[in-house]
């Protein structure tokens, strides 16, 4: 496939050209493929290069923050800014989505990293939350640590968008941790903090059993077939011998739970809305959106590509795993006390869980028909990413005048901060799926459509009444809104003891968190115009 | 034949004018007025704005019926394609025929009677500025539902209305309004959810969303078992919008709450959207499921018609704390009835009647939501038994006009020969006289029997409306003097404030002596002649409506065959 682009795709950086999808016979490929038989790898820079950078980069970081004395610490943000945007620039030369690298020199055709469209698009989401989380806590930093703060955040996005690179077991496993072990770090940095610590504890210990009952699954996948390349598995498993079948079955259960900790489907949810509430704000926003994809992005791998054959058996799993998520997620946000402390970040983490039950449903229903399916989650996963980020930047922006961050303090955000509050709005109707956000709305339908179109006519139904209940929260925060502020504003600024430099009733946004708010906000509002711009995955196959 | 010539590419141009504008002119109202049309002050620069796009709407809404060919009702015209979301097959298909185009302009029409009532007389409530912008949103929700023929868009169309509906009860409406909002957005959304799954059902068995393509398929692509589950889903969706019984609980707590303005669009478009849905997807896309389920649709039909006669008696008896706006709401369960038993007999005869209904529905019980408004502001309450007091609340005397355009309303709504209420009861009892073949004729005769018993109720409450709130001893010199009233009969800007504080006095005195009420004021004439007018000319000359649903029916039905 796409063989007449590499010529176009060589570049000063990739000494060796991609060794090019399997069956490709063009010139250049034969050619190298004559050179020697040598079990060397060869390395396409280019198709390494996002994650590579991103690593590169928090390294980077973490020296330089020995150097830098205190008042100019502000500049590792904004460098970790940088290396983000570059990361991201370099995904535009890998948009044909037809490298890969790190491939098997003899035998079978076989790639550690394949950069294809699945992988690009994953890694453009994964990175751009991260910017997006950068532009988030450029402003909070001042408490926390700066050099370990983004030195982590990097090195956890690097292993985010490495992660739907991997074809091969071992380096899933490591990517996963790569992304993960940052983040228990960074849940736990506000020191001091008892939430922050307890919170940290809590994503580390379901985090470990999960990567544990995983590394127990992948174990004993790999003593069933004998290989950790995901195409050689999903090969191996149609024939394995009925001595191992056991072996092979229990193996693709435990590393499917392993999986399920990690998206947080329910029943392995219950971390969730504790982490969220527990960690910087900035970082509950990395966990919802990153932190989801990562999971995602793995069991997609593992369910699509290394164990087709066990599709009779993960897909009823993951549809009933779905339905479950959902159900759970909602009730539990249906019951969220609008005047509790935190009752925002709480009922965000809830409504979370909700949606990566609606993300699982296509998962679940390429079991039923074909792999194109994926293309809905990955949509659905991209309107996600927009809209919860700049959920949450709202979020952080009242926090700012109410550390409670209550629900009900949201009353009258229209009165005081108008294109905030319509911001808000939007993005919470987007979620809810209803115009004026369009893009919410199809969103859903292709989720919709491909469990109609797979046959799971009950789990559309589930689905259904979940968008309801789903409704009534997002639309009730919505309410809120809009409502007339009660009683008199009071002064905020100096009550809360906000490091904010004196915050006058009209508290000024800073910078970083408004170009957030904008740059979801507009990606919102162009997709609901332009649906098809994310909603084009949903019709193709990504791999 | 046309009324006037004009051009395709124009009539493509005005078609999506009429979707489009209202929207830009939401985004508008919420932007600050330019200068030079800043007004008196914002708020009345806001509501002019509205009057302002609603008039355009109505007037480009009238262009495009005058343009319309009248000789080929059954014939899409105005028609743009263009394809918007290729991976889901949605394209932006509008275009308007028989069907559509009466739909199309009474929405336009009430919301720019509307816009122009809220312009003189503004519901108490926040800032005008979003008032506007919510009913612009919601008239093109509206009006993007009868102008589209693609199911996905139709159903974003169908949504569009539910958040400015929600905001305008929920703001401006009156007690229990949150309660109401809720109910109303839950159910709805409900349905339509689930109306979701069936479209998509529809769209993915036979591979288009195309609503043209699909009724030209007239459902041969289509397994009966498919086209079951499909109308079943979609029905439900539907149904609860149109509303059938049991699935109406929402509306009367919706109107009740609702202001003025609100119930007005609500029953004179909103309930619509669900007939109408009836009419251009379930007949003749999935006929075969829609035969299935047509007797137990006119079987609720009946049950709705009887009931809400049934609850309009007792909300009408004395002593029963009875709220007009309530009443009404229970009227329209019932009408809505007669619309979907027209649907059930799938005959042409059937569907004209039931397309015939909803306009006059639209047009009468508008007219009557607005009278009902007026009523509970000069009194300060929609509750029959403290208007009626003892002997009746005696509008013949104390406003003669307003009384007796309540009282061509009621009529009217009962169905009286020589007006439009008329035509369109008559004509679904005709079609179930004689239903389509495949359906159970006795069944349909007994629907029938019931359907027409029901118009019976349907005159005797109304006519006990009439005389509680028509007639009544009335004293007109006892005390207060018409010259006296003059500070009564304020112009159209009067504060909202007053309305509230007036009730307890006049609730009082009205004991003793009854002072005379503003009578009709010159807005309210503009806002109702129309209604009035339209009523009488539908009675009197229906030719002008079914000559355009005629042969839209036959060819849904026939599925492209005639």
């Amino acid at each position: 496939m796409n063989a007449d682009l590499s010529p176009t795709a060589t570049s000063p950086l990739a000494h060796a050209p991609a060794t090019t999808a399997p069956g490709t016979g063009d010139a250049a490929g034969s050619l190298l493929a004559a050179d020697a038989p040598s079990v060397v790898q060869s390395i396409d820079w280019l198709a390494i290069a996002p994650p590579t950078l991103t690593a590169l980069a928090a390294l980077a970081v973490l020296v330089a923050d020995l150097f830098l004395p205190a008042h100019r610490k502000r500049l590792l943000g904004y460098a970790t800014l940088t290396a983000l945007a570059a990361a991201l620039a370099f995904l535009i030369p890998l948009r044909s989505g037809d490298r890969s690298t790190f491939c098997v020199t003899s035998g079978a055709q076989a790639c550690s990293y394949t950069a294809d469209h699945f992988t690009v698009v994953i890694q453009a989401l994964v990175l751009g939350g991260a910017f997006l989380t950068v532009l988030l806590s450029l402003d909070d930093t001042r408490e926390l640590p700066a050099g370990e703060y983004w030195f982590l955040l990097l090195a956890s996005a690097s292993g985010a968008a490495l992660l739907p690179a991997s074809r091969d077991l071992a380096t899933l496993v490591v990517a996963l941790e790569v992304a993960s072990l940052p983040a228990f770090a960074l849940v736990g940095i506000k020191r001091g903090d008892r939430r922050s610590s307890e919170a940290a504890l809590k994503f580390f210990l379901s985090s470990v059993v999960a990567t544990a009952v995983m590394l127990l699954g992948v174990s004993f996948v790999y003593a069933a077939t004998g290989t950790l390349h995901l195409t050689e598995i999903a090969d191996r498993l149609d024939d394995v011998s009925p001595v191992l079948d056991t072996l092979a079955k229990t193996g693709v259960a435990l590393t499917l739970v392993g999986f399920a900790f990690k998206t947080a489907a329910a029943p392995f949810h219950f971390w969730v809305p504790d982490t969220y509430v527990g960690a910087p704000l900035p970082i509950a926003a990395y966990l919802s959106v990153v932190g989801k994809a990562v999971g995602f992005s793995g069991l997609i791998l593992v369910t699509v590509i290394a164990f087709p054959s066990y599709a009779d058996v993960w897909g009823p799993a993951l549809a009933v795993l779905a339905a479950l998520t959902m159900t759970v997620g909602n009730v539990a946000a249906l019951r969220q006390n609008a005047t509790r402390a935190r009752s925002a970040v709480r009922l965000l983490a809830w409504s979370s869980v909700a949606q990566a039950g609606y993300l699982l449903v296509p998962i679940a229903a390429a079991a039923y028909s074909s792999d194109e399916q994926i293309g809905s989650t990955v949509a659905y996963a991209l309107m996600y990413a927009v809209v919860n980020l700049g959920a949450f930047a709202v979020a952080a922006l009242v926090a700012r005048t109410h550390p409670g961050n209550r629900i009900a303090d949201y009353r009258g955000l229209y009165a005081t901060r108008p294109l905030a509050a319509l911001a808000l709005g939007f993005f919470l109707l987007c979620l809810a799926g209803l115009p004026p956000g369009i893009i919410g709305l199809f969103a859903k339908v292709t989720v919709f459509s491909a469990a109609v179109d797979a046959g799971l006519g009950w789990l559309a139904v589930v689905m259904a009444v979940n968008v309801v209940i789903a409704l009534y929260y997002y639309l009730q925060w919505t309410a809120i809104l809009f409502r007339t502020p009660d009683g008199a504003p009071e002064k905020t600024g100096a009550a809360t003891g906000a490091p904010a430099s004196a915050a006058p009733p009209r508290f000024r946004a800073p910078t970083p968190l408004t170009t957030a708010i904008v740059l979801t906000s507009a990606a919102g509002i162009l997709l609901s115009g332009v649906p098809q711009a994310v909603l084009r995955f949903a019709a193709v196959s990504l791999f | 034949m046309t009324v006037i010539d004009i051009s395709p590419s124009v009539m493509q141009f005005l078609l999506a004018f009429i979707v489009v504008a209202p929207l830009l002119g939401a985004l508008a109202a919420l932007l600050p007025a330019p200068p030079g049309l800043k007004g008196k002050n914002p708020d009345q620069a806001v509501l002019r704005h509205g009057v302002t796009v609603t008039g355009a709407v109505l007037v480009a809404a009238i262009v495009l019926a005058a343009g319309f060919d009248h000789d080929h009702p059954a014939t899409m015209q105005a028609t743009t394609d263009i394809s918007w979301i290729p991976a889901l097959d949605v394209r932006i298909h509008l275009g308007i025929d028989g069907i559509s185009l009466p739909l199309l302009v009474l929405t336009a029409l009430l919301t720019f009677l509307c816009a122009l009532y809220s312009y003189f007389k503004l519901p108490a409530g926040p800032s005008p500025k979003a008032l506007v912008a919510l009913v612009l949103v919601l008239e093109s929700g509206t009006l993007a539902t009868f102008a589209v023929l693609d199911l996905l868009l139709f159903f974003l169309a169908f949504e569009m209305v539910l958040i400015p509906m929600y905001f305008l009860i929920a703001r401006w409406g009156g007690d229990q309004r949150q309660a109401a909002a809720w109910k109303f957005i839950l159910y709805t959304l409900l349905g339509s959810v689930v109306m979701l799954l069936g479209l998509l059902l529809i769209g993915l068995k036979s591979g288009t969303f195309d609503m043209v393509a699909l009724a030209t398929d007239n459902g041969r692509g289509l397994t009966t078992s498919v086209q079951v589950i499909a109308v079943l889903a979609i029905g439900l969706g539907l149904a609860v919008k149109t509303p059938m019984w049991p699935l109406h609980s929402w509306l009367p707590d919706a109107h009740t709450a609702a202001p003025t303005v609100g119930s007005v669009l609500l029953a004179g478009v909103l309930l619509k959207m669900g007939t109408y849905g009836f009419v251009r997807i379930l007949l003749p896309v999935a006929p075969d499921g829609m035969r299935t389920f047509a007797p137990y649709l006119a079987a609720f039909a009946v049950v709705g018609i009887v009931y809400g006669s049934l609850a309009c008696l007792a909300l009408a008896r004395t002593g029963a704390k009875g709220d007009l706006k309530r009443l009404i709401a229970y009227s329209s369960v019932g009408h809505m009835g007669f619309v979907l038993l027209g649907i059930a007999t799938m005959t042409p005869t059937g569907v004209n009647g039931a397309l015939f209904a909803n306009i006059a529905h639209g047009l009468i019980t508008g007219l009557l939501f607005f009278l009902v408004g007026a009523i509970k502001d000069r009194y300060g309450t929609a509750d029959l038994d403290t208007l009626a007091g003892a002997t009746g609340a005696a509008l013949y005397g104390r406003a003669p006009r307003l009384g007796a355009l309540l009282a061509f309303a009621a009529v009217a709504s009962l169905g009286l020969p020589g007006l439009a209420g008329f035509w369109g009861e008559m004509l679904t009892l005709f079609g179930a006289y004689s239903p389509a073949e495949g359906l159970s004729r006795p069944a349909f005769r007994t629907f029938m029997a019931i359907g027409a018993f029901g118009t019976l109720l349907t005159a005797a409450y109304m006519l006990i409306v009439v005389r509680r709130v028509c007639m009544g001893e009335h004293a007109p010199h006892s005390r207060l003097s018409p010259e006296e009233q003059a500070p009564q009969t304020p112009d159209g800007s009067e504060p909202s404030g007053a309305a509230g504080s007036r009730p307890s006095g006049s609730a009082g005195s009205r004991t003793a002596t009854t002072p005379q009420l503003a009578d009709i004021h010159p807005y309210e004439a503009a806002a109702w002649t129309p209604l009035a007018a339209l009523t009488v000319v539908a009675g009197l000359w229906p030719a002008v409506l079914l000559g355009l649903t005629d042969p839209a029916v036959q060819q849904l039905l026939a599925g492209g065959k005639s």
